[in-house]
């Protein structure tokens, strides 16, 4: 069994029955533990990975169910090092209190502007309705998805502008 | 009281310093760290060397592994580098609340430094350094300010004193900003680089005279400030007590009795050990209190995901002799039904507050109820332990609210000397209170005690939610009257709570003497029963202070709309009425909540004229309600204003909110933690309850604990500053307890219906 990661391919150990949720295997077995466990049944989406380009909960996805699928983790959204337009808004906005959350709703919303670069909040709220944030940063959540958007739109960096 | 809930010393102080003014009247507050950071001052600048007060203290991993052979180290807070680095030790745990970044941040301004020359390292744990490590009760800023000022100040005298003497001018002319000295007379200036060598050979002055006021600017020269950890969280950097990973680091869950106090007879342990990649299981004695080390079942395994697995497939027989059995629905039902009376324990009694009522022109009577609650910390417990055997001790990383007493606690249930526990803070995914108690590093290290490799406890959600040291409920009988001229005539409040030793109430289960509005009325009756309960509960956000804003505040609405007042004219009034019970900042002060409730009606004009009102149709109505709230030395109004349609629909459109916890250090933080609340305590109001039968809560996961989702978010929360001139004060916790009441009274306005229960999905509410 393989397993394709942030653009590279893992050979995945005997003993990683194929049942595996994708979750544990990312983090016990690859060190990626940026996607992290909070409930375990789907209900917190603090686990949200792409596979392919769609945004799944890491808990629930079996391993072996992946086949050639590409995953992202929240590691690997920032592509060469530069971060993304949605992680420089996230930063500046000053989005995370504990931060726990943050990865999966961070990756929720990658997918989400990879549809729109300019979503309303009916569509944000949707996209995003999987990811609690205990904390409640949801406001700063829309506001960066929004700032994001912008600036993707413009196809250039996070600007003050864009920040106001 | 069962034996298993005899608390440890340790949870008596802990309780004395969260609760530092329920039922005393005049405590003042205390900054023992004082005199550390004086005897640490004082040892490095006798020129000993840098190192001497590190080996005050054993070397922490966590600490930076850089070269501090250089620069200036005048205290155990700030280390600037000859290449101007300045390193700032944060030295209390990160849960959210934003200390990683405010605390340093009080540092920097007192040293005058550039931001972007500061790294902000998690302290070691090291109580000579820094005091008590510990998050709890809002109180970090205020214990902490005196302490983190001295360390920049005195970093930056001893910068001004090598300026001083490299120039031959006097120190007092010199000033200090953006890491830089300057002499303005003869427009020299040189850079803490340049400084830093020549500034460690100074020798360590006293700062009283430049800390003796209250600071007012933590701006920085005005440059926008962001979470340190922001970068790291964004690209998925391991922080948190659960992405610790170690060479050869086993993997384990940890089942107790859902019903507390149960015991491990026996369980399937062969069965057990057939699972995949299951290494060992057994059974644990438990060790202290309810709180601590409870008896239960580990399992080791090759992975997390291998250890749940196993953990699905225990089957463990219970002595459930003397478990708890509590029943919470019947508990509130007795609650309920002292409706009527007053209570054994006498709070506050003055005057004849029955015959005032029943002089009054209106009587109201009313009660109130929430509640239990689960802390439902996103990251669930887990701990990660290294036991290196009886001479070296372990090796501990937690996502704990108080480090250093799970330390203590450690040390004394492994029969270890305190040296030999060696302990990490590591961030932690939301503490909300839960991670004041320890037993997760109890757990994690009585089960690396029996194996030789580091060990990883992972507790599952369930396991949190199950093993919960839950937000006491409560239930409030008033009995009030409100003269004929609009005044408060009587002020009766029966509160009924609950105890585990028949004596105390349980955590967060106090009512303090003064709570408001007790003495702004002459005749006043408060009285509390305690009703026996054996399930643990716990510290939560401002946890009795958020039943009782909910209660009281809801309740004064309910007087002023009898009386036909305006309420926020009715609330002014009666601060007015209310004397200044005392210096220090956790006594109310009626002065400063005047202040945010004038600062609210201000804010909610400004306000009026440029947001549009949404058209409601026919089948919602709209209005505003307003609540105030002191706690945690911190005053707060909130104006909620909500839509609520005919099958109970409600909508929260605009929150405003008023804040008066004197000069802020962290603006973006500090706004976020107001918004935080009103999220976090909308989703409370709405959604949350822990209910328990036969000694075992039934709820399990998120699923039966819906909190709050982005779609709640109002389309405004907007945060106003009041600065009345009080020392700056935490911000964790005293925004959430006036939301609820806030929105309460709004859906009274809107609707007529008054509220006297939450969860409100109970009446068929839910948000649009």
């Amino acid at each position: 069994m393989k397993l394709r990661v942030n653009g590279t391919a893992h050979a995945m150990p005997e003993k990683i029955d194929p049942a595996t949720p994708l979750l544990w295997v990312l983090r016990d077995e690859l060190g990626l533990v940026g996607s992290k466990y909070g409930c375990g049944i789907g209900q917190c989406g603090a686990c949200t990975v792409h596979v392919g380009n769609l945004p799944v909960k890491s808990c629930l996805m079996p391993v072996g169910s992946l086949g050639d699928a590409e995953v992202t983790t929240i590691e690997g959204l920032a592509k060469g090092g530069e971060l993304t337009a949605l992680q420089q808004a996230w930063i500046e906005f000053d989005v995370p209190q504990c931060g726990y959350c943050q990865a999966g709703q961070i990756m929720a919303a990658s997918a989400l502007l990879e549809e729109t670069h300019s979503p309303s909040d009916e569509q944000i709220h949707a996209a995003l309705s999987g990811n609690l944030c205990r904390c409640g940063t949801y406001a700063r959540i829309s506001a960066a998805i929004k700032a994001a958007g912008k600036q993707l739109a413009l196809n250039g960096g996070v600007t003050s502008e864009a920040l106001s | 009281m069962k034996p298993w809930n005899k608390a440890h010393p340790l949870h008596l102080a802990l309780r004395e310093q969260l609760e530092p003014s329920s039922n005393q009247a005049n405590q003042t507050l205390t900054t023992p760290s004082r005199r550390t950071v004086f005897k640490l001052a004082g040892l490095t600048g006798l020129g000993l060397g840098l190192g001497l007060g590190f080996a005050l203290a054993p070397r922490n991993a966590a600490a930076s592994t850089d070269s501090k052979s250089d620069g200036l180290e005048p205290n155990g807070y700030v280390h600037i580098a000859a290449d101007g680095r300045i390193r700032i030790y944060a030295p209390n745990p990160e849960i959210g609340q934003g200390v990683k970044t405010s605390m340093p941040i009080i540092v920097a301004a007192e040293l005058g430094a550039n931001w972007d020359d500061v790294v902000v390292e998690q302290a070691p744990v090291d109580s000579v350094r820094f005091g008590r490590q510990s998050a709890g009760g809002s109180t970090s800023i205020l214990r902490a300010m005196e302490s983190l000022r001295r360390a920049g100040a005195t970093a930056r005298l001893m910068l001004e004193s090598a300026a001083a003497a490299k120039w031959q001018v006097p120190i007092d002319e010199l000033r200090t900003e953006s890491s830089r000295v300057t002499h303005q007379a003869s427009g020299r200036m040189a850079s803490f680089a340049e400084l830093s060598e020549a500034a460690s050979k100074q020798a360590v002055p006293n700062v009283d005279h430049l800390v003796a006021e209250p600071r007012k600017d933590f701006s920085l020269g005005g440059k926008r400030i962001t979470g340190v950890d922001n970068y790291a969280l964004v690209v998925g950097e391991p922080l948190f007590g659960i992405d610790q990973q170690l060479p050869g680091m086993r993997y384990a869950t940890y089942t107790k009795c859902p019903a507390p106090g149960g015991l491990v007879e026996s369980f399937n342990r062969d069965e057990v050990l057939s699972f995949p990649g299951v290494e060992d299981a057994f059974a644990v004695e438990p060790w202290g209190s309810v709180w601590d080390l409870r008896s239960g079942v580990a399992i080791v395994a090759d992975s997390t995901w291998h250890a749940i697995q196993a953990k699905r497939g225990l089957d463990i027989e219970w002595d459930l002799f003397d478990a708890a059995d509590d029943d919470v629905e019947a508990s509130l039902r007795a609650a309920l039904a002292l409706e009527g009376q007053s209570g054994p324990i006498e709070v506050e009694v003055r005057g004849d507050a029955e015959a005032a009522y029943q002089s009054a022109e209106h009587k109201l009577v009313a009660s109130y109820a929430y509640p239990f609650l689960s802390h439902a910390q996103l990251e669930p417990q887990n701990c990660t332990a290294w036991h290196k055997g009886d001479q070296n001790g372990i090796e501990i990383w937690a996502p704990s609210q108080t480090i250093q007493m799970g330390r203590a606690m450690t040390a004394q249930m492994l029969g270890l000397a305190r040296e030999q526990v060696l302990v990490h803070q590591t961030r932690a995914g939301g503490g909300f209170g839960r991670r004041l108690a320890n037993d997760y590093m109890l757990e994690a290290a009585a089960i690396a005690q029996r194996i030789e490799a580091p060990v990883k406890l992972q507790w599952t959600r369930e396991d949190d939610m199950a093993c919960g040291h839950y937000r006491a409920a409560g239930v409030h009988h008033f009995r009030a009257g409100v003269k004929a001229d609009g005044r408060l005539a009587s002020f009766q409040n029966h509160h009924v709570s609950f105890t585990a030793d028949g004596e105390k109430p349980v955590h967060g289960g106090g009512y303090r003497r003064g709570e408001f509005p007790a003495l702004a009325a002459r005749d006043i009756k408060v009285t509390q029963t305690l009703l026996p309960f054996d399930t643990p509960m716990g510290f939560w956000r401002a946890p009795g202070s958020n039943g009782i804003a909910f209660a009281n505040q809801s309740f004064l609405h309910e007087l002023s709309v009898a009386a036909g007042r305006d309420h926020n004219e009715f609330l002014l009034e009666l601060l007015d009425n209310h004397p200044v019970t005392g210096d220090g900042p956790w006594n109310f002060d009626p002065r400063r909540a005047k202040g945010v409730l004038q600062a609210l009606a201000r804010r909610e004009r400004e306000l009026s004229s440029s947001v549009s009102m949404t058209k409601l149709g026919e089948a919602q109505r709209r209005a505003q309600g307003v609540a105030f709230y002191f706690s945690h030395a911190g005053y707060v109004a909130i104006n909620a204003d909500v839509s609520v349609s005919t099958d109970r629909q409600l909508k929260v459109h605009q929150v405003l909110v008023s804040v008066d916890v004197g000069p802020i250090v962290h603006e973006s933080g500090a706004k976020n933690q107001c918004e935080g609340s009103v999220i976090d305590a909308m989703s409370t109001l709405m959604g949350l309850e822990i209910t328990c039968r036969e000694g075992c809560a039934e709820q399990e996961n998120f699923h039966a604990y819906p909190l709050g989702r982005i779609a709640i978010t109002p389309q405004v929360i907007d945060v106003t500053f009041v600065d009345s001139g009080a020392a700056s004060s935490g911000l964790g916790e005293p925004v959430f307890p006036p939301v609820a009441p806030a929105i309460c009274n709004a859906i009274f306005n809107a609707t007529g219906q008054r509220l006297r229960r939450f969860p409100l999905v109970r009446f068929g509410y839910s948000y649009a």
